[in-house]
């Protein structure tokens, strides 16, 4: 589905990312995870085309994303949220869903201004799915208020409404359980899996380790913009090259890398 | 009827301004509702002003061709300095814009020849009747506010509020503002050509500055949230000046104060006191 080929990042002399190459499979809950700094949200910026890579090829579904504008990208069928929310703080719940809209009537943004091209009838319809959406995250009864006014839980989830109103094939959800209570991660959690289940692919940047080690079966490690290890939960959790990453090297630690 | 012909031959030059003076606040209102800061539109009026008035002046076009064409002319140039200018944003973007004014004053104060330099264009026929500036209004006012409900408005809010988010959801904001800022530049270039052709005479200083600043007041003032936000304003400050006549010398000094007092208290313009005054009147019930 994704495939990054050597892809590399600099920034002036500061390189973030060193020739990463990563296959993604179609179907599936994908996890990225590496300590601050790793290159992460690099790798989601590269994806959208908020940055252009330095050198390599980003491709989905056999096509090329890198150099295209980031509007063009989203089109494509890849939505994103934010390790720092960006909502439009002051427009309602629902129209900030509404404006993420892929639009599917056959009317343009200005012919549709005209009086009798069923503009409004179009509009309704929109405003029912993205009701749809805002229940299918439990907000269903704040989609009017303004987004800004809502919990930090809760403006997460309106930005995974407002991703899906893109109509995405890939879901790239940067740190979502980030201030969440327990209860919300796992209410986060099973719609996670819901929306998998319903076809869609999900990759997820994360520090909690448990969110993250319940959810993908297969989770690649970035440390210092390379990819150190990948593999299921398992095989992440017991890696000594990623134990060093996260917990530093000691000499007399029994997860000294053998190598 | 006598005290209307009274009145219309005292007001008439102050009634159509306050028409062309809408226009112009719809103009600012268009590029301040995606989040813009352009001041460009002086010198958008003056490209439009100067090129009616030439094609009347010159050529035999009937009167509403060479309005459209005042209004054509700054939409091209707009689409043509848009696409650099545009990249950028807040102060930065206001300066850009800003010098592009300057440069527009110069060259028509230059182009002597066709445009007859600081001395200006002289007796230009009184074209302009009331219903041409009441269509205007009216067309530009339907178009806006329909457009401001639909889902263009939202884009704009949305990327007033956060650019790179609204470009994320698959909308190509670039696009969105170069619309804004040719549609405004349109209908500057329309309240120019209007207005040079009532006012008998235009000059290059007519389009500078000070201008770009009372455009700016009037989007401001009324607020960039509704189309209605840019009417109220236009209004207000064409109005202003005449209702405070009896106070003379220190006319000016009270309209200042009056702006400053509605920028201190609600920054969003009078429009969003309007908007919320009810609402905070009547304790909401929830749903």
């Amino acid at each position: 589905m994704l495939t990054l080929t050597s892809v590399s990042k600099n920034f002036g002399g500061l390189s973030v990312l060193q020739d990463v190459n990563l296959a993604i499979p179609d179907q599936g809950i994908f996890g990225l995870i590496g300590p601050n700094g790793a290159g992460k949200t690099t790798v989601f910026n590269l994806i959208t085309g908020l940055l252009t890579p330095s050198d390599g090829a980003i491709e989905f579904f056999g096509e090329r994303l890198d150099g295209l504008p980031p509007h063009q990208i989203t089109r494509r069928g890849v939505a994103r949220t934010f390790q720092n929310i960006r909502l439009f703080k002051e427009m309602t719940t629902l129209d900030n869903v509404l404006v993420a809209m892929r639009d599917p009537s056959r009317y343009g943004n200005f012919v549709a201004l005209l009086p009798w091209t069923g503009y409004r009838s179009t509009e309704q319809r929109e405003r029912e799915t993205a009701r749809g959406l805002l229940s299918r995250v439990g907000l269903a009864d704040k989609s009017n208020l303004p987004a800004g006014t809502l919990s930090y839980g809760e403006q997460r989830r309106v930005e995974i409404a407002r991703a899906l109103a893109t109509r995405p094939k890939l879901l790239l959800l940067d740190e979502p359980a980030a201030g969440m209570n327990v209860a919300e991660k796992r209410e986060l959690m099973s719609e996670i899996v819901k929306l998998a289940e319903s076809g869609l692919n999900i990759m997820i940047i994360e520090h909690d380790m448990r969110f993250i080690m319940e959810l993908c079966r297969d989770i690649v490690v970035l440390n210092f913009g390379q990819i150190i290890a990948r593999g299921s939960s398992e095989e992440i959790r017991g890696n000594p090259r990623v134990i060093e990453a996260y917990l530093g090297s000691d000499n007399r630690s029994d997860s000294r890398p053998k190598s | 009827m006598e005290w209307l012909d009274n009145f219309w031959a005292t007001y008439s030059t102050l009634v159509l301004s306050v028409g062309t003076n809408v226009l112009l606040a719809l103009s600012i209102y268009l590029t301040l509702a995606c989040g813009l800061l352009t001041v460009a539109n002086a010198a958008f009026m003056g490209i439009g002003a100067y090129a009616a008035t030439l094609l009347t002046l010159n050529t035999g076009v009937p009167f509403p061709c060479a309005i459209l064409g005042g209004a054509l002319l700054p939409a091209l140039v707009a689409l043509a300095i848009g696409r650099p200018t545009l990249r950028l944003s807040g102060v930065y973007l206001a300066m850009a814009t800003l010098a592009f004014g300057e440069v527009v004053r110069v060259v028509i104060l230059n182009a002597e020849t066709l445009t007859g330099g600081a001395l200006g264009l002289n007796g230009i026929p009184q074209l302009t009747a009331w219903y041409d500036v009441a269509l205007a209004v009216g067309v530009t006012l339907y178009v806006l506010l329909r457009l401001a409900h639909s889902r263009v408005g939202r884009t704009m809010t949305a990327i007033s509020q956060d650019e790179l988010a609204t470009e994320l959801m698959g909308l190509n904001v670039g696009a969105y503002k170069l619309f804004s800022f040719a549609l405004g530049a349109a209908l500057a270039g329309l309240a120019g050509g209007l207005n040079a052709h009532f006012t008998f005479f235009i000059s290059p200083n007519e389009y500078g500055f000070e201008r770009g600043v009372e455009i700016l007041a009037m989007g401001v003032l009324g607020g960039s949230g509704s189309p209605w936000g840019a009417l109220i304003g236009a209004v207000l400050i064409t109005l202003l000046p005449e209702l405070l006549r009896g106070l003379g010398h220190y006319r000016p000094l009270l309209n200042g104060i009056i702006l400053i007092v509605i920028i201190l208290y609600s920054p969003k313009g009078i429009w969003d006191i309007l908007q919320s005054a009810p609402r905070r009147a009547r304790p909401t019930v929830a749903s």
